[in-house]
C-alpha cells in the first residue's frame, strides 16, 4: 500500500548527490573558464558602459531632439514625435532622467545584439527543417523557463554586473526575432521564388535580393517583440546589478514605497510604448508596396 | 521545317516517394489511375518526347493536370525529371552542374508565368532588369536595356510603379519585359495569359505575335484555351494525363484530331479562321483560272470562291506555285467538320 500512497522517488541521499555533483561540474568549469569567459564579453561591457557614459553625459535638450527626431524619422508622425519628447519631459520632470538613461542604454545594446545574433540564426533555419527541429524547442525553453534559474548559472559564472544582466536580457527577448525572421522567410511566395529561380539567381541573390526583403515586415515585428521582452526584464535584470528604472522598483517592492514603484513602472511602460509605435509605423512604411502606395 | 532548338526525349516524371522504384512499371504500361492506386505515385509525365523547332511558337495544350505546366518546368529544369533527356542547342540540360545549369537559365531560357511571379518590394523597372542584374550587369547598362522593353510593352511612364498598383494585364507585361530583357534565346511561357480576361489577352497575344515578328524567338507556350494555342501556335501539341497525343500545326489539329478527345475539343472552334486553302488543296488536274494564296483561311475565301466562274479556285503556296485546286463545296463541307 505504501507504494501507491508516495510516488517512489530516487531517495534524498542519491539525488543530494547527484545535484552536488552537477554543481560541483559546473563551478570547476566556472573556476576554469570563467575568467576567460569574462575577457571574451569584455568588448561588450566595454561598449556598454561607452554608451551608458554618452546617454549620461549628453545634454538633455539634444536628447530630447535626438529622441524627437528618431521618433520622427521612424513613424514620419507628429502625434507620435510630441508625444515620445512629452514622456522623455515628464520623466525628467519626475527626476528619473539618469535611470531612464541606464535602462535606454541596456535596452538599445541588449536589442543590437539580439539582432546580430537572431537574424542569422532565424535564416539558418528557414533553409533547413532540421535546424528548425533543433532550434524551435530551444527558443521554447529560453521563452518559458523561468528567469531565476538561468540567472544562476550566469552569475556563477560571470558574477554580478552589466554583462551577466545583457545576457539574462537576451535570453529572454531573442526567441521572437529568431522566431519571426525564420517563420516571414518561410512566408516568401513561392511564385516568386520559383521566378526568381528561373532567372538563374544564386542562392546568396535569391536571400538576400528577395527573402529577406520580403520578409522585412516579419522580423520587424520580432524586433519590435524583441524591444518589449527586454523591456520586461529591466526588473530582473536590476536584481543582478544593471543599473537603471529597475533598480528603484526593486527598492520600491522591498520597502513598500508605492508611489516610486508606479512611477519607475509607468516611466518603463512609456519608454515601451514609444519603442513599439515607432518601430510599428516604420515596419508599416517598409510595406507601403504591399498597399499599392507609393 | 527548321531546326531543333530544343529536344525532350522520352521524358517521365513521377510524384511521389520512390519514383526511381515505380518508373519500371509506368514503362510497362501501368497508367495513371492504377499506378496512384497501387503505389500512391501520380504520373505527371508520360514518355513525352519533343522537338521544338527553332525562332517558332510551339504550343503545349492541354486541360488543367495534363501535366503541361511540369513539362516546361523540365525544360529550365525547375524540376528534375524521373527519367529523360532534354536538349538545348544539343546540350544535355540534366547533367549540368549548378553552376552550368544557373548560366543557361541566365543567357538561353526566360521565363513568364501565369501568376506573374514579380518581385513585388521592387519598382517596374527594377523587376524588368532583374534578369540583368542577377547577371551582374551594370547599373547604368540595366537602366538603358530595362527602358527599351518597358517602352516596347507599352508601359512607359509606369517605370517607377510597384507591380502592385498594376492591373493584372500591366503587370504581365513587365513579366513580358523582364523576359525578353535578357535576350535569351528561348522563352518559357506557362499559362502566361490565363490570369487575364479575354479582351487583355487577346491584346497580350497580339504584343507577343507582334515582338514574335520581329524578333524570331524560341517561344514554348503552354494554355489550355484552345482559340489562344490556334492563334499563337506554328506547332501544337496535347497532353493529356501526361503524354503527349497529338501534335502538328493548327490546320492538321483541327482537321485530322487524333482521337474523340481532341475531336470534342476542336469541335467547338471557329473553323473558318483556322483552316487555310493550302489544307484542302487537292493536287489533280491542273487549273488555268483565277489564282488565290493558300494561307488565306476559309472565312476569307468564301466569297472569292463563290464568285468564281465554275465556283472554283486554284491554290499557290507562298512563292506563287500551283498546289491544287478547291471547290466551295469542298470549303463548305470542311467548314462543318
Amino acid at each position: 500500500m505504501e507504494f501507491f500512497e508516495e510516488f517512489p522517488s530516487l531517495g534524498r541521499k542519491t539525488l543530494s548527490g547527484m545535484k552536488q555533483a552537477v554543481d560541483e561540474t559546473f563551478k570547476g568549469f566556472s573556476r576554469a573558464y570563467g575568467e576567460q569567459l569574462e575577457n571574451f564579453f569584455d568588448p561588450l561591457l566595454r561598449f556598454l558602459i561607452w554608451f551608458e557614459k554618452l546617454l549620461e553625459a549628453t545634454p538633455w535638450p539634444i536628447i530630447l531632439l535626438v529622441v524627437g527626431g528618431l521618433a520622427w524619422i521612424g513613424s514620419r508622425s507628429w502625434k507620435i514625435t510630441a508625444g515620445s519628447v512629452l514622456a522623455f519631459v515628464v520623466i525628467g520632470v519626475l527626476d528619473m532622467w539618469e535611470d531612464t538613461m541606464a535602462t535606454l542604454a541596456i535596452i538599445s545594446v541588449a536589442t543590437l545584439l539580439c539582432i546580430a545574433i537572431g537574424i542569422p540564426i532565424g535564416i539558418l533555419m528557414s533553409r533547413s527543417d532540421r535546424m528548425q527541429a533543433i532550434i524551435t524547442p530551444i527558443l521554447d525553453v529560453m521563452q518559458t523557463i523561468p528567469s531565476f534559474v538561468y540567472l544562476i548559472p550566469v552569475v556563477m559564472l560571470l558574477g554580478i554586473g552589466k554583462v551577466p544582466g545583457l545576457i539574462a536580457v537576451c535570453i529572454y527577448a531573442i526567441p521572437p526575432i529568431v522566431r519571426l525572421t525564420n517563420l516571414g522567410i518561410r512566408l516568401v511566395d513561392k511564385d516568386v521564388l520559383e521566378a526568381a529561380d528561373a532567372f538563374g539567381t544564386t542562392p546568396w541573390q535569391k536571400l538576400w535580393g528577395v527573402q529577406v526583403p520580403l520578409a522585412l515586415p516579419n522580423i520587424f515585428a520580432g524586433i519590435n517583440q524583441t524591444i518589449m521582452m527586454a523591456l520586461s526584464m529591466v526588473v530582473i535584470a536590476s536584481m543582478i546589478g544593471v543599473k537603471g528604472l529597475g533598480v528603484p522598483v526593486l527598492r520600491a517592492i522591498s520597502n513598500q514605497y508605492l508611489a516610486l514603484g508606479l512611477m519607475n513602472g509607468l516611466a518603463i511602460v512609456a519608454l515601451a510604448i514609444i519603442f513599439d509605435r515607432v518601430s510599428q509605423t516604420y515596419g508599416k512604411r517598409l510595406q507601403a508596396y504591399r498597399q499599392g502606395g507609393k | 521545317m527548321s531546326q531543333s532548338k530544343v529536344q525532350i526525349k522520352n521524358l517521365y516524371k513521377i510524384f511521389g516517394k520512390t519514383p526511381k522504384k515505380v518508373l519500371a512499371q509506368v514503362k510497362a504500361g501501368m497508367g495513371k489511375p492504377e499506378l496512384l492506386e497501387q503505389t500512391g505515385h501520380v504520373l505527371g509525365i508520360q514518355n513525352v518526347s519533343l522537338d521544338i523547332p527553332e525562332k517558332r511558337i510551339q504550343v503545349v495544350m492541354g486541360l488543367s493536370g495534363s501535366g503541361k505546366s511540369t513539362l516546361i518546368r523540365h525544360i529550365n529544369r525547375l524540376i528534375e525529371p524521373t527519367d529523360g533527356q532534354i536538349l538545348i542547342d544539343g546540350e544535355d540540360v540534366l547533367s549540368m552542374s549548378d553552376k552550368q545549369l544557373r548560366e543557361v537559365r541566365r543567357k538561353k531560357t526566360s521565363m513568364v508565368f501565369q501568376k506573374f511571379g514579380l518581385l513585388p518590394h521592387r519598382k517596374v523597372a527594377e523587376n524588368v532588369g532583374y534578369g540583368l542584374e542577377v547577371q551582374g550587369v551594370s547599373d547604368s547598362e540595366i537602366a538603358k536595356r530595362a527602358q527599351h522593353w518597358i517602352d516596347r510593352v507599352g508601359l512607359t511612364g509606369y517605370e517607377n510603379h510597384y507591380p502592385g498598383q498594376l492591373s493584372g494585364g500591366m503587370q504581365q507585361r513587365v513579366g513580358l519585359a523582364r523576359a525578353l530583357a535578357t535576350d535569351a534565346e528561348i522563352l518559357l511561357m506557362d499559362e502566361a495569359f490565363s490570369a487575364l480576361d479575354p479582351l487583355i489577352r487577346y491584346d497580350m497575344q497580339s504584343i507577343l505575335l507582334e515582338l514574335q515578328d520581329e524578333l524570331h524567338k524560341t517561344i514554348i507556350f503552354i494554355t489550355h484555351d484552345l482559340d489562344e494555342a490556334l492563334r499563337l501556335g506554328d506547332k501544337i501539341a496535347i497532353l493529356r494525363d501526361g503524354a503527349l497525343i497529338q501534335e502538328g500545326t493548327a490546320p492538321q489539329i483541327v482537321l485530322t484530331p487524333a482521337d474523340d478527345y481532341i475531336a470534342d475539343f476542336t469541335k467547338d472552334i471557329n473553323r473558318g479562321k483556322v483552316i487555310r486553302l493550302k489544307a484542302l488543296a487537292a493536287a489533280g488536274s491542273p487549273y488555268d483560272g483565277a489564282m488565290i494564296d493558300g494561307s488565306t483561311v476559309l472565312a476569307d475565301a468564301l466569297l472569292p470562291l463563290s464568285q468564281a466562274p465554275d465556283q472554283r479556285l486554284g491554290v499557290t503556296d507562298a512563292n506563287g506555285a500551283y498546289l491544287g485546286a478547291v471547290t466551295l463545296t469542298q470549303a463548305i463541307a470542311a467548314l462543318q467538320g
